[in-house]
């Protein structure tokens, strides 16, 4: 997927989270946003997803320009797969009701082909065990990846992930991390906040480094990684890389 | 002998032994019927409960009224309670205002004085002759002020974390309420909705003031008849009790039933 930023801008009243942010990726691939908290990495998720309305500037995915009525925002919501940091799921649904009812309700399914695709992807997720269980019954780490089967039901054309793992304890960060790699494998577009740096050096093909709402340096995350040109992004890197 | 009038401190789950219950209970029992019968023996009350018992038709005529009144107040309350708490919720200011004034309008005064003001000025102002439909809605306005503050509450539970994902996955506005919202608002909200229903029939007993003739009034005409009060009063507390306590127990039920982790 191509993904296109220009001069893109976002303030919530005097906080300024985005200061005109521009980029051009020809293919997302994995690509990580990366930077100090309050860079504004999870702004420019959220705009993305279409859960936040940029004030200037344009997005462009595949070169479609995203627009912001109602109407558009909610197509381009049901397009993308969205996982957050903790709680996506409905307390009060069991874990194959919580992947059937976005299927059933907003994508057309029937209630027995949603339940029946719910289950082959708890299946294919080795999830199928908690199918019947409600979040409270499930760990964090079973949560989560009930979450990304859920985002990745719809068929997806772009997977976003906002800190998917930072309330997890480190056994279950694996297990989540695990199953993002798969899906990468796969070759889904995916763009991931993520503050498991060693992670992200493992499955990023594409690095954004968001420093005080700017774009300081993006491009191949290999490069990134070994020769960051600002001085920001090395001593973000030095202070992420030395324990 | 301790263990038949204490509870296990360590005891998580709140269970009594049922010798307990039984020890404790027949204890309790034995004090207040010592009680009442110090009480009745000092006021050396003649019971006359024949005179009574002929106007039985009266008591159940008056009750029938009461169950009827309160249930047509639940349902119209249920609904003024709902679009309330909705309409502090929504972004056109006026209503918004409107509904906060009206809520902090009824939850400050006593329903006595509501009762007559909406019965002498405002009943009257709108030409509502039949007093049984104002004083189901004078009792329903006030009961929904209550509720509209239970499903306020109810809805406001609902993490923002929830709401954001069923945004993110594509939920139009209506969908987010009747998939996400309400299932898990209804499940809070139902025991204290259940004992703001016991309130309502409580509460429907100041209706006699305006001559609604409902179980109170009755109540108080028998007596007026007989001069017998206690043999008029006693049966009416015991009809308020037959219908309040299967409600407080109903709604322990759902609160235990309801109590899942989040």
């Amino acid at each position: 997927m191509r993904l296109e930023l220009s001069a893109v801008s976002k303030s919530f009243g005097e906080q300024a989270a985005l200061r005109g942010v521009s980029l051009a990726l020809a293919d997302v691939g994995t690509t990580v946003l990366l930077g100090p908290s309050g860079g504004g990495k999870s702004t420019l998720l959220r705009i993305l997803a279409g859960l936040e309305t940029p004030d200037g500037g344009a997005v462009l995915l595949d070169g479609e320009t995203m627009e912001y009525g109602e109407e558009s925002l909610l197509r381009h919501r049901r397009s993308i797969g969205m996982v957050f940091q903790s709680l996506n799921l409905f307390p009060h649904l069991t874990a194959l009701d919580n992947i059937a009812l976005p299927l059933e309700k907003v994508h057309g399914y029937t209630p027995r082909a949603a339940a029946a695709y719910a289950l082959q992807l708890l299946e294919r997720f080795q999830l199928a065990n908690h199918a019947r269980r409600t979040p409270a019954q499930l760990s964090g780490g079973q949560c989560q990846r009930v979450a990304i089967a859920r985002a990745v039901a719809i068929k997806p054309r772009l997977l976003l992930f906002d800190e998917p793992t930072s309330a997890l304890d480190p056994e279950m960060t694996v297990e989540v991390l695990d199953l993002i790699a798969e899906l990468r494998q796969e070759g889904r577009p995916i763009v991931l906040i993520t503050h498991e740096i060693g992670f992200a050096r493992q499955v990023a093909d594409q690095l954004v480094f968001l420093h005080q709402g700017r774009v300081l340096e993006y491009g191949p995350a290999a490069r990134l990684f070994a020769q960051p040109r600002t001085a920001e992004m090395r001593v973000f890197l030095e202070k992420v890389l030395r324990y | 002998m301790r263990r038949y009038f204490f509870m296990d401190h360590d005891n998580r789950d709140q269970r009594v032994a049922p010798a307990a219950a039984w020890a404790s209970g027949l204890l309790v029992l034995a004090l207040l019927s010592l009680l009442f019968w110090f009480v009745f023996s000092q006021v050396r009350f003649a019971w006359g409960w024949e005179a009574v018992y002929a106007y039985r038709a009266k008591f159940v005529k008056g009750w029938l009224m009461t169950v009827a009144i309160s249930a047509a107040a639940m349902l119209v309350s249920l609904l003024i309670g709902l679009l309330t708490a909705l309409a502090r919720r929504t972004s056109f200011l006026p209503l918004r205002y409107l509904a906060r004034i009206y809520m902090e309008l009824i939850r400050g005064t006593p329903f006595l004085v509501q009762i007559l003001i909406f019965f002498y000025v405002v009943a009257d102002a709108f030409g509502i002759q039949n007093r049984y439909l104002v004083g189901i809605i004078i009792l329903a306005m006030f009961s929904g002020a209550y509720i509209s503050e239970i499903l306020r509450a109810g809805i406001e539970s609902i993490g923002e974390s929830q709401l954001e994902s069923a945004r993110a996955i594509g939920f139009t506005r209506p969908q987010i309420y009747r998939y996400v919202i309400l299932p898990q608002v209804t499940r809070q909200v139902l025991p204290p909705l259940a004992g703001e229903f016991a309130s309502l029939i409580k509460d429907s007993s100041l209706l006699s003031i305006i001559s609604i003739s409902e179980f109170t009034l009755n109540a108080q005409e028998v007596n007026a008849f007989t001069f017998s009060t206690l043999e008029s009063y006693l049966p009416l507390a015991l009809g308020y009790l037959l219908l309040t306590l299967p409600i407080s127990l109903w709604s322990k039920q759902l609160e235990k039933r309801y109590r899942y982790a989040t």
